[in-house]
């Protein structure tokens, strides 16, 4: 079936993609990459073995879709805090967190969406270039893994900046006029939900 | 590295009850898939089917679940893999 992840025989997972969902998936994945950003390797001096040491930020992203992508580890969404000391800990908690791990979180997730970006510029390549019709993805089953996060994370950041917070959000979406601005952003969420799906159902089992 | 940031960390924060567990909670949210939940919690945990499928659903229904319970440097592992699969976690002393 067009569009749907299917399991390949001795592991991983293949999809017919044309040039219109290869686009598509590019473009979400190329912009999660530059939210995400250069991170230390990029940015720091040349020095490994100082980037090996450098801290992560203490402060929660202010961006809506990185503060989703990289939440505070002790602070719990749906409970206040009962005192102010207990606020202020699972604050400076959270920041001694964020220090240590968030660099390597970027990392990861950074990897995850270039992944994507390079094996659709390699079918792309494969194919004949831009304009020839797509064809179909090939993934071994650690680059499937490697897909499976990129794509909730492309999901994650599409939720976030369409403001979906619970059940509700997601309803109303579904039912957007035509002419709403936000409808092709939607019906992108929804094709990747499928899509996603239909991975993570070849990894199963 | 990591000798160093666990100094510091106790130096700062002295945890005052180390016989309590710490646990690792995994929160709802519209965007991650049922089947993808179930596919992180059977793979990262290890966990069974019917098991990981029963903290989903716990999950989904509920708005949380906790899904692991140890030290709190093993919670922090298990919280920082949660959000490397992009699930919402935390962690926090069992004070139940």
């Amino acid at each position: 079936m067009p569009g749907t992840f299917e399991p390949l025989p001795g592991g991983g997972a293949a999809v017919a993609l044309d040039d219109v969902e290869i686009s598509i998936i590019r473009s979400l994945a190329a912009q999660l990459l530059e939210l995400i950003g250069p991170g230390p390797a990029e940015d720091a001096s040349a020095d490994p073995l100082a980037e090996l040491f450098a801290d992560g930020p203490s402060e929660p992203p202010s961006d809506p879709v990185l503060r989703r992508l990289f939440p505070d580890a002790y602070t719990d969404p749906a409970k206040f805090p009962d005192t102010a000391e207990k606020a202020e800990e699972a604050k400076a908690y959270s920041a001694e967190f964020r220090r240590y791990t968030e660099n390597d979180l970027r990392a990861g997730k950074r990897e995850g969406a270039l992944a994507v970006v390079r094996g659709l510029d390699e079918l792309t390549m494969e194919t004949g270039g831009a304009g020839a019709g797509g064809g179909v993805l090939r993934l071994t089953p650690e680059r499937s893994l490697q897909w499976l996060k990129a794509l909730n994370d492309i999901r994650l950041a599409i939720a976030a900046r369409l403001d979906i917070t619970d059940e509700e959000d997601s309803e109303i979406l579904y039912r957007l006029p035509d002419t709403d601005e936000r409808k092709p952003l939607v019906m992108a969420y929804l094709w990747l939900g499928g899509l996603q799906e239909s991975l993570v159902e070849t990894l199963m089992d | 590295m990591e000798t160093e940031r666990t100094e510091s960390a106790e130096e700062t924060f002295a945890v005052p009850e180390p016989d309590v567990p710490w646990v690792t909670i995994v929160h709802n949210d519209p965007v991650n898939l049922m089947s993808y939940v179930t596919y992180v919690f059977q793979t990262y945990f290890g966990y069974s089917k019917d098991k990981a499928t029963k903290l989903m659903m716990d999950v989904h229904h509920k708005g949380r679940a906790v899904v692991s319970s140890g030290t709190r440097e093993e919670m922090e592992r298990d919280v920082q893999a949660m959000h490397g699969y992009g699930l919402w976690a935390t962690l926090q002393q069992d004070r139940r």
